[in-house]
């Protein structure tokens, strides 16, 4: 997993295929729950993840409108594809990014 | 063939996995989520006997590695259906066990209007401690009367221009202390007697309309914080006798009306819901559980 860091563009919008963008905090309980959940898919698939905290990238939560997290944006081509608000099962994740 | 099968992987669930873990049961548990439950949302929990203080994600996780380690089996799926003969149908499969316990506790009460659901996360939600800090300098509403929805409003009053607390009835079931401390903030109005009836926005969440005395108007708010309660996960249920707001009827010995399965935690008609007394649910509902296995078994 990548954790964004001034490197948004790079490795999201510039990625050519799809990308599972975490937006997360370290407060957050939900998210932290999510978190292995993440690990578990991005070591058995080929998926690009991203996680992206929302405190330390406010700019980001703003242009994507994150307002409530966890929030999973599933990105292809660079291009937003899909939004996810809250705490997701493994399997809802999979569909997500079929 | 397992000896119980538990559905829900909350403070319940778990407890009952340590403790048929412990007698040498085999253990499957459903969970179509993610394992802890309601407690995941809590920032900090400070009643629980000798944790003097731990997150929510932290106990939940402790006590998810706890059950594990008693041999425990968790699987994420979706429970559809039981039937009286322990079979549980999931989203993925069947399972068969001796005994069934039932842990699936609560889900937040949402607003019966349209478009609710839409704006979740787009400026709706129910958690205002996750997503508070997203409206820092805003204005926003929260609804409802009880604890929960006063705690929310005194912690958004803290990080928001303006709070506004809508509430249907004339008085707040909440603490009087925490009425007391709202009281005192310049930023917080109190709204009551009144119904959100509509909710506008387009991409973000924009206004809504309350109705206080028949008489409408319409709120420009940034955000809106659902705090009206909560209500029993019983959907995929059938066979289980359920009272009139659809919790599963069983006394402190958890037996529901079907011989063999089992209720524990918030799912139970029991006036006290709180993470001590689902762990001690857990803890009869395994018990009991093993009994009725071991009095089968003699048969």
């Amino acid at each position: 997993m990548i954790v964004i860091n001034n490197n948004f563009k790079e490795e999201v919008l510039d990625y050519k295929g799809t990308v599972l963008v975490d937006f997360y905090a370290d407060w957050c309980g939900p998210c932290k729950m999510l978190s292995p959940v993440l690990e578990e898919i991005s070591n058995e698939t080929d998926i690009k993840i991203c996680k992206v905290n929302v405190d330390e990238n406010q700019a980001l939560a703003i242009e994507y409108k994150v307002m409530s997290i966890p929030t999973l944006i599933v990105f292809k081509e660079g291009k937003k594809e899909l939004v996810s608000v809250g705490l997701k099962s493994k399997e809802e994740i999979l569909e997500m990014i079929k | 063939m397992y000896d119980v099968i538990i559905i829900g992987a909350g403070p319940a669930g778990l407890t009952a996995a340590i403790y048929l873990g412990r007698a040498g049961k085999k253990v499957l548990i459903l969970e179509k989520n993610v394992y802890g439950g309601q407690i995941v949302n809590s920032k900090e929990v400070e009643n629980y006997p000798a944790i003097s203080k731990i997150s929510g994600f932290e106990f939940s996780n402790n006590l998810y590695n706890q059950a594990k380690n008693f041999g425990a089996e968790l699987k994420y799926e979706t429970v559809v259906n039981l039937t009286k003969d322990k079979e549980v149908t999931t989203n993925r499969g069947k399972y068969q066990a001796k005994s069934i316990i039932i842990a699936t506790g609560l889900s937040n009460r949402t607003l019966e209007i349209d478009g609710v659901d839409s704006f979740i996360g787009r400026g709706i939600s129910y958690c205002a401690t996750c997503d508070g800090n997203f409206f820092k300098d805003k204005v926003v509403a929260v609804v409802g009367g009880g604890n929960t929805a006063l705690e929310d409003a005194i912690f958004l009053s803290n990080i928001c221009k303006k709070v506004y607390i809508i509430h249907r009835r004339t008085a707040f079931r909440g603490e009087k202390i925490l009425q007391d401390i709202l009281n005192k903030k310049e930023n917080v109005e109190f709204i009551l007697n009144s119904n959100v009836v509509k909710i506008n926005g387009n991409e973000l969440l924009e206004s809504i309309i309350i109705n206080t005395n028949n008489e409408e108007k319409e709120l420009q708010i940034d955000g809106l914080f659902l705090a009206i309660g909560q209500i029993p996960n019983n959907s995929y249920i059938d066979i289980i006798d359920l009272d009139e707001k659809g919790y599963a009827i069983a006394n402190e010995d958890c037996k529901t009306n079907i011989d063999g399965i089992y209720v524990a935690g918030d799912f139970r008609t029991k006036k006290v819901r709180q993470l001590v007394t689902a762990a001690s649910d857990g803890a009869t509902a395994a018990i009991n559980a093993i009994e009725y296995i071991e009095r089968s078994d003699k048969k």
